[in-house]
């Protein structure tokens, strides 16, 4: 029997640092491993009129941090992009720790967008105290509803969540656009297809800015907390940015502090063991997977709420394939998802910024975060252009074949 | 043999070392044309390393190895086969869902242009089993066969590839002494037939009926080698493990209690959906111990696991301290005092990911004193962790290193200081020792005795006879799912035993039978 | 000696198990199907009303077919319906586990046929064409599926199949643009195919990374980098070369004499050139995989490494070669969207047939033959689902487009438990 030579011993908090660097490096090492061959593609595909090469090269990366990042309008937007991608990749997050591989996101961040809409513009006469709850829980009650089902099938029957959740998702988008397109939700008096707008009631409001005319809303006017004309604090950050937070934080808790994420944690690292010792495999199957329809549920209400204040039938830019990115970036990490989402809504944010200064095509930006999720998914790769030796632990297997 | 021939094959000074592992240290031996030479030693004694290394699966570290007189290396398992080395591994390598023929002939097919050619492997295989008695139907799945015919499957892949030298590893691990008794007399027909053959066992009596020579092994290192006539089963204990073994638990008389597990007619399924459990009954008592003995995989898996609601239960009944418990969940029955030690330990009993503290409380966690509604104390988990590791004498640098990393022994003192740390009144123990080393067997068997004697219904099943007539008052033999007898300890002779364990019964009227009385 | 365990507690029929059990769930869902289709035929069609289907005759004229079938709608249906609901109820009393995959088979085709009668109650629908929409739209399907048995066979999962065939027919038609040569296009979409496979293979037998971690990046690779393609080069160069594109999709077929066969002829004989492949394909996997040395070696790896690897087969190198292989395949089923069915590259145009494909791979048991006949179940979702969007119909639009998915969930609940899948799939093989 292999004896190992280091083993960690009691959790001090320097053994917590250095098991944080551990766990940052190869991710860290794959966004530079993917920017750089980015770099690379820049380099050549520059256009002649804008300098030399390395200068479209730095000009580049200069326009994406800038547009990310340089002003507070910048900031603002990085952060709005980033909260859907907070929940969504929570979402994936959760599931991975029970075992489970959900890419049914997007499709619950459908269902749970058209649910809270629904209950935006339906109900009518609530103050926000309610209104705006109660939106919030029916889109996370829909899309933990529509998550849930993918996790009673496997538990039950064996179908893998991988192919089911795929599944849900085209359906979602099929009854998302019956819906919306010919169905009894769109506003008729809208020439696109769309929802009504929502009840100002339930709206997440902005932190800061302008009031919203409401002739551009449909009647509705939609008021920020703080209410400002001056156009450098015109944000669109809402209300939504701390809900991820606070899910953050939820979600750390119940994995690591209670007896549930105890049991979703060991169903997910070992199944078997799990069931020997009394835990239901079906029940924790189903509650991770509503759990994670939730969070994606609420993913989708935020957009909804926050941002569009209406639902149409191209609502989401993939933000519920994308949070498998993230969650795999963030190795799984609750914690770890804040700075992974911010990441990749950086990327979205400043890739105009730097197609305006470069005329390089913002479409380089998809290379480059499916280069990272290569190099993140991957980690073989990174580890063996970087020779670090892979770490003992936990380690996710998700491939256990297509039965039980 | 004559003097001048080289030994068939010969190794000299192996070692091999894994991370914080001397596994071969040194190892030297001949094996000459048509011996059977024994390799003798416990488990983790480098047995099987050795044999990985000569079939190729291990580079060794230093040393050679010579065939007929010449050195060769042995990169890969292609390489140990075009030398005419043969190996019949402890777990079969054999594709359960090919037939016999595809197996045999896998890696050296016979074809007729692109295709197959069944019909002349066919023959092959027919020349082969006629020549050295090796009965197997070439058209079966592997998986409807038994296990001593799947393991003459395996035999004769070797032969199929003109193997001369014959590696067999445990080959008597999982048959019945008569099964055993039909593997040696196809032994003496091949080496009769000038084939050498290596034969590695750890059980005692077993080599000194077959073996030419015995090289025992310990540790990694040769200890000696000894002639079969001139040793005895003692003294060759003694070099295996270095002292005297304790063969037998010292325990006092059993004195049984009220009736804690009492199954009846019960009837359980395997993963397969074929009847593993036909219509067992069986009762244990407060404060004794009931040994299941018999050949894996005869249903001993399924009942145990039905007994812990793991599995579901077709037909019959099981009640435990007088509550029926046929349809309960694993919880429910764990709460009613019920506790388990799981065949499978890495797979089943322990989180191997986990540190040891959260193994100590994997069906404990979620009460009192180790939550609070639903949260987790970390704290009361982490006293407990050091209390379990003391009293359980868990050899591990920290409460917080993972299961994973270590030793068999240790992982099975988690699982056995887990499971006895809260009020049992039932323990069901499945292959409680299997390949841990011998000063953890002693200590869980002493734990599993003072279990009995605190009153405690126990229900042990092993493969391991003697860990069997070592623990139990009375013992029962499990076969193709029914139990054959009940015997009182003292009446269980290995051989009844041995003769009960292949499914012939009825020659001692005197047995108890299965659903009489039994006290 | 007991030769045979006697099973006294079990009925020869199979098992009668308690609780919720998957026969269970199958017949009342059976039955629940069953009384839905009855009511609505009987309450939202005419008792009158007739459907007739129509057998042509090929090369004549519509409207002189072979055969004219007239079915009264509603009889028709509710008898249909009526026995398939009384076989649901034996399926969940009896429970015969080994009918409930061929009883979950005829709830969905008569579903299917019923939805066809219904839509074209009161007027005609030529059914020979719907069947042979049935073959040409499990062509992805049916490539996709065996792609994936090859892999699964060998012990690796592909759930990369849907990417793979996305990188393909964005290749493929990009090649076929810019050489004006549809054939080549398909040559690049073999190519494209081998080479993502080669990184599927690379990932997850060299490096060892999860296999369906490893095939989801190539899914989420995929639509990246096809969709930069699109934007960035394909509707750019469309746009600038205008109607001067000279190729175009790859032609049709029609065999000589064997076309003219009437009902078979144009369900079998009159198609694009890689759904006869498709058709070949199916039957000389089939023969590869259980007579040849391939395809034992290739059953023995997936099925149990170790014991290949002790007789010298080298586990993962033949692993790696039939993921590479496999993307052949894949990457002709991309061809067929980009390159036959239509000639364009549209964003995602695979919606889900990759997926779709490993849901026939497993209701096919891992054999071919099986595969093909999970993946005209689904086709035929698909082929319904076009075909009576033309007849004015109850039905929205999205539900029927929702049809092959829910097809696919169906099937995967309620047959899985019976399949087994090869025993090492999702194991990386490490020696020792």
């Amino acid at each position: 029997m292999a004896v190992q030579v280091d083993v960690p011993l009691a959790p001090t908090r320097r053994h917590r640092a250095a098991a944080l660097f551990r766990a940052a490096l190869v991710p860290a090492l794959a966004i530079l491993t993917a920017l750089v061959i980015g770099a690379i593609i820049i380099w050549f595909s520059a256009p002649s009129n804008r300098g030399t090469r390395l200068e479209v090269v730095v000009a580049a990366y200069r326009g994406l941090f800038a547009g990310a990042f340089g002003s507070r309008v910048a900031i603002a937007n990085t952060l709005v992009e980033a909260t859907p991608y907070i929940l969504a990749g929570l979402a994936v997050t959760v599931a991975f720790k029970c075992g489970l591989f959900n890419i049914g996101a997007e499709g619950q961040l459908f269902m749970g967008a058209l649910a809270s809409t629904t209950v935006g513009f339906t109900i009518t006469g609530l103050p926000a105290i309610i209104h705006l709850p109660l939106a919030l829980i029916a889109g996370a009650v829909a899309a933990g509803l529509w998550g849930a089902i993918p996790g009673y099938l496997r538990a039950r029957t064996g179908a893998h969540e991988v192919i089911t959740t795929i599944m849900f998702n085209f359906i979602a988008f099929r009854l998302v656009d019956y819906f919306i397109v010919s169905g009894p939700l769109r506003d008729r008096r809208a020439s696109l297809p769309r929802t009504p707008f929502i009840q100002a009631n339930a709206q997440l409001p902005r932190f800061v800015g302008p009031l919203e005319p409401a002739n551009l809303t449909g009647g509705q006017e939609y008021r920020p907390l703080i209410v400002t004309t001056d156009p450098g604090w015109n944000i669109r950050l809402h209300l939504g940015f701390l809900i991820a937070l606070l899910a953050v934080w939820i979600i750390w808790w119940l994995l690591n502090r209670t007896t549930t994420g105890f049991e979703i944690r060991t169903v997910g690292a070992n199944p078997e063991a799990a069931r020997y010792a009394g835990m239901s495999i079906t029940k924790n199957f189903v509650l991770t997977m509503a759990l994670s329809g939730a969070l994606a549920g609420l993913a989708g209400a935020g957009q909804a709420l926050g941002l569009e204040r209406n639902m149409k039938s191209l609502f989401s830019s993939g933000y519920g394939f994308d949070s498998i990115a993230i969650a795999l970036l963030a190795r799984s990490n609750p914690i770890a998802i804040i700075p992974a989402a911010i990441f990749w809504g950086a990327l979205n944010t400043g890739k105009g910024e730097m197609q305006a200064l470069t005329g390089i095509s913002s479409d380089l930006i998809r290379i480059i975060q499916a280069l990272v999720i290569m190099f993140v998914a991957a980690d073989q790769i990174v580890r063996w252009i970087f020779r670090i030796r892979q770490a003992h632990g936990e380690q996710m297997v998700f491939s256990r074949g297509w039965g039980k | 043999m004559s003097a001048q021939q080289p030994p068939a094959l010969e190794v000299r000074n192996i070692t091999k070392r894994f991370p914080g592992v001397l596994a071969n240290d040194g190892i030297s031996f001949t094996l000459e044309k048509g011996e059977i030479h024994a390799f003798l030693g416990e488990n983790g004694a480098g047995k099987s390393t050795l044999m990985n290394i000569l079939y190729g699966l291990y580079a060794p570290d230093e040393g050679e190895i010579l065939i007929n007189g010449r050195p060769v290396t042995i990169r890969n398992s292609a390489d140990a086969i075009a030398l005419g080395l043969g190996m019949v591994h402890q777990e079969y390598a054999l594709v359960d869902t090919l037939t016999v023929a595809e197996n045999i002939m896998l890696g050296t097919e016979i074809v007729s242009g692109p295709l197959l050619d069944e019909r002349r492997a066919n023959q092959r295989i027919s020349q082969l089993s006629r020549e050295y008695g090796l009965q197997v139907p070439p058209d079966a799945l592997v998986q409807d066969l038994p296990v001593g015919v799947q393991q003459r499957v395996e035999i004769l892949k070797a032969l199929y590839r003109n193997a001369e030298i014959l590696i067999l590893d445990e080959p008597t691990a999982v048959l019945t002494p008569q099964e055993a008794e039909d593997l040696f007399r196809v032994m003496r027909s091949l080496v009769a037939r000038g084939k050498s053959i290596i034969f590695i066992s750890h059980k005692l009596k077993e080599v000194l009926s077959i073996a030419d020579r015995i090289t025992v092994l310990r540790r990694g290192r040769v200890v000696g080698t000894a002639l079969p006539h001139e040793s005895t089963d003692r003294t060759l204990a003694v070099m295996m493990v270095g002292r005297s073994v304790v063969l037998t638990v010292d325990k006092d008389e059993s004195q049984p209690g009220e009736v804690v597990l009492d199954v009846s007619n019960l009837v359980v399924l395997d993963d397969r959906q074929q009847v593993a459990v036909d219509g067992v009954s069986l009762q244990v008592r407060a404060g004794e111990v009931l040994g299941i003995a018999g050949v894996q995989g005869n249903g001993q898996t399924e009942l145990v696991d039905a007994i812990n609601g793991l599995r579901p239960v077709v037909d019959g009944r099981v009640c435990i301290a007088e509550q029926e418990t046929t349809t309960a969940a694993p919880r429910h029955i764990s709460e009613l005092g019920v506790a388990y030690i799981p065949e499978d330990r890495k797979g089943t009993g322990l989180v191997l990911a986990y540190p040891i503290a959260d193994n100590l409380v994997l069906s404990t966690y979620y009460r009192s004193p180790f939550a609070r509604g639903m949260r987790i104390l970390a704290n009361t988990i982490e006293e407990q962790a050091r209390k379990l590791v003391k009293e359980f004498d868990i050899r591990t640098p920290s409460i917080w290193t993972t299961a994973g990393s270590l030793s068999g022994g240790n992982q099975q003192k988690i699982i056995v200081a887990r499971e006895f740390s809260r009020p049992i009144k039932l323990l069901v123990a499945s292959q409680p020792t299997r390949g841990i080393d011998v000063g953890s067997i002693e200590f869980i068997h002493r734990s599993i005795i003072q279990q009995r004697d605190d009153g405690v219904a126990v229900l042990v099943v092993s493969a391991e006879l003697d860990e069997v007539l070592a623990l139990s008052d009375r013992i029962a033999v499990m076969y193709k799912g029914k139990i054959l007898a009940v015997l009182p300890q003292p009446e269980a002779t290995r051989e009844r035993l041995g003769l009960l364990m292949a499914g012939i019964t009825d020659e001692h009227p005197s047995e108890e039978k299965v659903n009489g009385s039994t006290g | 000696m007991q030769g045979t365990v006697t099973q006294p507690h079990v009925s020869s029929g199979g098992n009668i198990r308690r609780g919720i059990t998957r026969a269970r769930i199958v017949g009342t869902i059976g039955i629940i199907v069953a009384t839905l289709l009855i009511f609505a035929i009987t309450s939202r069609v005419g008792a009158d009303k007739v459907s007739v289907l129509n057998i042509p005759q090929p090369g004549a004229p519509q409207n002189q077919p072979l055969f004219r079938i007239p079915l009264p709608t509603v009889a028709t249906v509710v008898v249909i319906q009526g026995l398939l609901g009384v076989a649901g109820l034996y399926v969940a009393l009896r429970q015969p586990l080994r009918w409930i995959a061929a009883y979950v088979s005829a709830v969905i085709g008569f579903a299917f046929f019923t939805i066809l009668l219904w839509a074209v109650a009161g007027s005609s629908v030529d059914l020979v064409d719907v069947l042979a929409r049935v073959v040409r739209l499990a062509t992805p399907i049916t490539l996709g599926a065996l792609a994936g048995l090859i892999c699964e066979r060998s012990g690796v999962v592909n759930i990369g199949i849907e990417g793979t065939m996305l990188f393909s027919a964005a290749f493929g038609y990009i090649a076929a643009i810019l050489t004006g040569n549809t054939w080549l296009g398909v040559l690049a979409a073999l190519l494209t195919g081998c080479l993502v496979s080669a990184l599927h293979a690379l990932l997850s037998v060299n490096f060892k990374v999860d296999q369906i971690i490893s095939g989801t990046v190539i899914n989420l690779l995929a639509v990246g980098v096809t969709g930069y393609l699109r934007g960035g080069f394909i509707s750019p160069y469309e746009q600038s070369s205008g109607a001067t594109l000279t190729a175009q999709a790859l032609p049709g077929l029609p065999i000589p004499g064997l076309a003219q066969i009437p009902v078979i002829g144009p369900i079998l004989f009159n198609h694009q050139p890689i759904t006869y492949l498709m058709l070949i394909l199916v039957f000389v996997i089939n023969l590869l995989l259980f007579r040849t040395v391939w395809g034992l070696r290739t059953r023995a790896v997936g099925e149990q490494p170790k014991a290949a690897d002790t007789v010298g087969i080298p586990v993962n190198r033949l692993r790696f070669w039939n993921v590479v292989a496999s993307g052949l395949i894949s990457g002709l089923a991309g061809a067929w969207f980009s390159l036959e069915s239509t000639f364009r590259f549209d964003d995602v145009m695979t919606s889900g047939r990759g997926f779709i494909a490993l849901a026939a791979m497993i209701f096919g048991k891992w054999t071919p033959l099986g595969a093909f006949g999970g993946a005209l179940l689904f086709s035929s979702a698909d082929a319904l689902q076009i075909k009576i969007q033309g007849f004015n119909f109850g039905l929205p639009r999205q539900f029927l487009q929702m049809l092959p998915y829910l097809v696919t969930l169906v099937v995967l609940a309620g047959i899985i438990g019976r399949a087994r899948p090869p025993a090492a799939v999702g194991k990386p093989y490490e020696k020792g």
